[in-house]
């Protein structure tokens, strides 16, 4: 059992937790995830390691409630523990001095490229971050992010909290203006990923991005998370989950997600999700 | 005049294509004793040959002959670990029952069924009398709770050892709890099983992946252990590299199985995990993973369920039983016949999978003859569900991460027959050392390591002291 030490709501939908898990955070780095498993009827749930203290063996769990499986984690609390937890999975970002670094987050995915943005930070690197949202509401770790940043720039759809717009916006202005971009990392939905791709592809500025297929193990066993990167299928749990983003089919990895969608309407109907009890 | 082998009683196949409880009953005690009665209890006993665990079968099968079933168990439970599974899952017409005198007319002692009676008897009247530890000789940790790891922590356990064993999914078992499903091997015999181990006093450790959650060199370095024996299995699967594979309602059969076995997703929407299982399944391949995912595929409501294999029926690989099981249910075969693509429509789900026909020339290396497509000849079989099934390869998890352990080209641990690798102290066995094969002889493997570790571990002790 991993005890839940903490949690704090960031957004009506988006939930932290800190979570008693020794053995993962004294080896869990930048860029990797976890698969816990709430109980035992539930699913395996892959989440990326937002935050990890190798002292008191604690990691950070930040999740957006989109379905039943993670809005039945969210009715979780200080106190109460989670069934399984297992990590780290996947490769840890690649950290080096590169020069200038932007860190691009949407929506949910600014808790991934917190842990890489602060770790490029360290490493000596200019950081600039673009965080956006749909709206003020769903912003999450603006301070966090803004500690670890040279610049933050914030954009959300309906302009309730910075600017009004996408997150590629700035990056665009940042690449009309001449700054000298070494390398971009973005994470957060499939379709912004896509799009801040197509931003850098033309300029040639190396892309990296953080994909979430549906997975099962976690440890390269089913073959569920295959993304076809280059035009060669990749198991984004071993071989990722970052890859080249100008080398990633978007398309595919969308149709993939949607896998379940039938089902999982289902599952809503039938109230079996016990988020409807 | 030599009397017939008793029937198995089954599940009608009517009535298991749409349950998931067993589909073998197992003997009642009168025709167990009646079956053990045809064993001539021959001298020279080269059934015991057949068996890669070298269980005494003639002696086992006396003792429930003589109605002395605890005896019986204890007999088989010297040699073998998992003998509820082992009389199940092995595929005893190509070991022990192969080698039995009575075999000519395809009529041997029925020695997995009675194995099988024995070790159930054993679950439901265990004793609970266990002997007490003895003083640890040694700490040694196993990677893998599959049959080869269980089975090695078994035998340490027995000889004195401090045994952990380290898991990387959530359940101890392996194959036998995420792949092999329910209706074959229920999940509580399992359990069973492996809680028998655990009051032998092997600890077991789950959502502990070596390579990531920690390395072997740490195992040995910083925990104090004195040897590692690797036991990761075949998990890695394949695909074909054919057009389509990527399509929504494509299935890897490991993840088709895990969905459902390990995750119950046959009890959805009151597990939640979600499986898709169309009208019409195409399975690709005819090993016991493919008769086990089309099996599972009709259980699910599947209404045609096909197995697509390139060669002939003489070629099939899996056990006879289960193949003579998938018919009676309705599994529809498709021999030499190959895929070559698989279509999909606008939303990215499967349409059809376009085949094509094989005849049989030379034969390969393999002695079996090699399938070569008849030109021209290609069709396409409306499914909606694709599960390949055409095997598996080694988990690199381990190998990665462990500098000087030896792999050949494949990626297998390289390991000699008593387990030992290139690597000082690490040991290894069963499939991860010899690809994909059997519950058996992985289990075989983590007896020899067991022996080899035991004399490993005591020689080193001995020149520390001397
Ligand atoms: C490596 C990795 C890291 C992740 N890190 C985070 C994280 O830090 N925070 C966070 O909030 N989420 C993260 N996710 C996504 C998270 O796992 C899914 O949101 C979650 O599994 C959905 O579960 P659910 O049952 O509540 O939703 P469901 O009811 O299963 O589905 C709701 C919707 O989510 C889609 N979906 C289902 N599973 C996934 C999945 N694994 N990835 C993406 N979409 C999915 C479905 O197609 C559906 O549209 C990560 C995913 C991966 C693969
Ligand atoms: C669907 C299916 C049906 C089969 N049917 C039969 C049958 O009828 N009869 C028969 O004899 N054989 C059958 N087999 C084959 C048989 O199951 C295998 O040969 C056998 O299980 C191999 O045992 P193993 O211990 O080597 O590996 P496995 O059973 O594969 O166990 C390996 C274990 O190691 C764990 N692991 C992997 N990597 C790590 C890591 N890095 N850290 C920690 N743990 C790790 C895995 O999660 C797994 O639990 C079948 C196989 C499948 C897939
Ligand atoms: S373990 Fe397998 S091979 Fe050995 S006697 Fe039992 S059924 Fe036969
Ligand atoms: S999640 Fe199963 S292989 Fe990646």
């Amino acid at each position: 059992m991993y005890p839940i030490l903490e949690k704090r709501e960031l957004s009506p939908s988006v939930k932290l937790f800190v979570v008693q898990a020794p053995a993962i955070a004294k080896k869990c780095q930048p860029g990797q995830f976890i698969i816990l498993r709430m109980d035992e009827a539930g699913e395996r749930i892959p989440l990326t390691i937002a935050d990890f203290n190798r002292q008191k063996g604690t990691i950070t769990l930040i999740f957006q409630e989109v379905g039943c499986s993670t809005r039945h984690l969210g009715r979780l609390g200080a106190g109460d523990s989670i069934l399984d937890v297992a990590g780290p999975l996947g490769q840890a970002t690649h950290i080096e001095k590169f020069g200038t670094v932007v860190c691009i987050g949407g929506g949910i995915g600014v808790a991934p490229v917190y842990p890489i943005a602060r770790a490029y930070h360290e490493a000596g690197n200019k950081v600039i971050s673009i965080i956006g949202a749909r709206n003020a509401e769903l912003l999450i770790m603006e301070d966090e992010m803004r500690q670890v940043s040279e610049s933050l720039h914030i954009t959300t759809d309906d302009g309730s909290k910075g600017r009004k717009g996408l997150v590629i916006d700035p990056l665009k202005e940042l690449i009309a203006a001449g700054e000298d971009i070494r390398l971009v990392m973005a994470i957060g939905p499939v379709i912004m990923m896509k799009s801040v791709a197509e931003v850098t592809r033309p300029h040639s500025i190396k892309t990296l991005v953080s994909l979430n297929p549906i997975m099962v193990d976690g440890t390269g066993m089913c073959g569920g998370c295959r993304v076809s990167v280059a035009n060669k299928n990749k198991f984004a749990c071993v071989d990722g989950p970052e890859f080249d983003g100008h080398e990633v089919d978007f398309v595919g990895l969308m149709a993939r997600q949607r896998m379940y969608h039938e089902a999982e309407r289902i599952e809503r109907e039938a109230g079996s999700c016990s988020c409807h009890h | 005049m030599p009397s017939l082998r008793h029937k198995m009683p089954e599940q009608s196949a009517e009535k298991r294509r749409s349950n998931f409880s067993e589909v073998a009953l197992g003997y009642t005690a009168d025709t167990a004793q009646a079956e053990a009665s045809r064993c001539l209890q021959c001298k020279t006993s080269p059934c015991r040959q057949g068996c890669p665990v070298e269980v005494n079968i003639p002696a086992f099968i006396k003792h429930i002959k003589d109605g002395q079933m605890d005896a019986a168990i204890q007999e088989i439970k010297h040699k073998n670990n998992l003998p509820a599974v082992c009389g199940r899952v092995c595929p005893q017409e190509n070991q022990c029952e192969k080698h039995c005198v009575l075999a000519k007319r395809g009529q041997s002692v029925a020695i997995g069924r009675l194995e099988r009676f024995a070790a159930d008897h054993g679950q439901t009247h265990d004793n609970g009398a266990h002997p007490a530890l003895k003083e640890s000789l040694g700490k040694v940790a196993v990677i893998g709770a599959g049959p080869a790891g269980l089975t090695a922590a078994g035998d340490l356990a027995g000889l004195g050892y401090q045994v952990t064993v380290y898991e990387a999914l959530h359940a101890p078992g392996g194959v036998l709890i995420y792949g092999i499903p329910e209706f074959r091997l229920p999940k509580d015999i399992v359990r069973k099983e492996i809680d028998s181990l655990k009051q032998k006093g092997v600890t077991i450790e789950v959502n502990a992946i070596a390579g990531k959650t920690f390395t072997i060199d740490e195992l040995i370095s910083e925990q104090g252990f004195d040897a590692v024996f690797i036991g990761t299995g075949a998990g890695l699967p394949h695909f074909m590299d054919i057009p389509g594979e990527n399509l929504n309602g494509v299935y890897s059969a490991n993840e088709f199985l895990t969905r459902v076995n390990l995750m119950k997703a046959y009890q959805f929407p009151a597990t939640a995990t979600p499986v898709h299982v169309g009208k019409n399944v195409a399975v690709v391949g005819a090993g016991n993973v493919a008769m086990d995912a089309a099996r599972t595929s009709l259980r699910l409501g599947a209404e045609n369920v096909y197995i697509v294999y390139r060669r002939s029926e003489d070629e099939i690989p899996a056990r006879s039983e289960e193949l003579e099981h998938a018919k009676e249910e309705g599994i529809q075969f498709h021999l030499l016949t190959a895929p070559v693509k698989i279509n999909g429509n606008d939303k990215n789900w499967v349409t059809s999978l376009e085949c094509i026909r094989m005849q049989l020339g030379e034969p390969d290396q393999s002695g079996r003859r090699r399938p070569l497509p008849l030109e021209g000849s290609n069709f396409e079989l409306p499914v909606d569900t694709v599960i390949m099934a055409i095997g598996q390869g080694p988990n690199p998890l381990v190998q990665q991460t462990t500098p000087g352990l030896a792999v050949n080209k494949h990626g297998n641990i390289t390991a000699d027959e008593a387990g030992f690798t290139s690597k000082e102290g690490v040991f290894a066995g069963g499939d991860i050392v010899t690809g994909a094969a059997t519950v058996i002889l992985a289990m075989g493997a983590g007896k020899k390591a067991a022996a080899a570790i035991h004399d490993y571990v005591q020689g080193k002790k001995a020149r520390n002291h001397g």
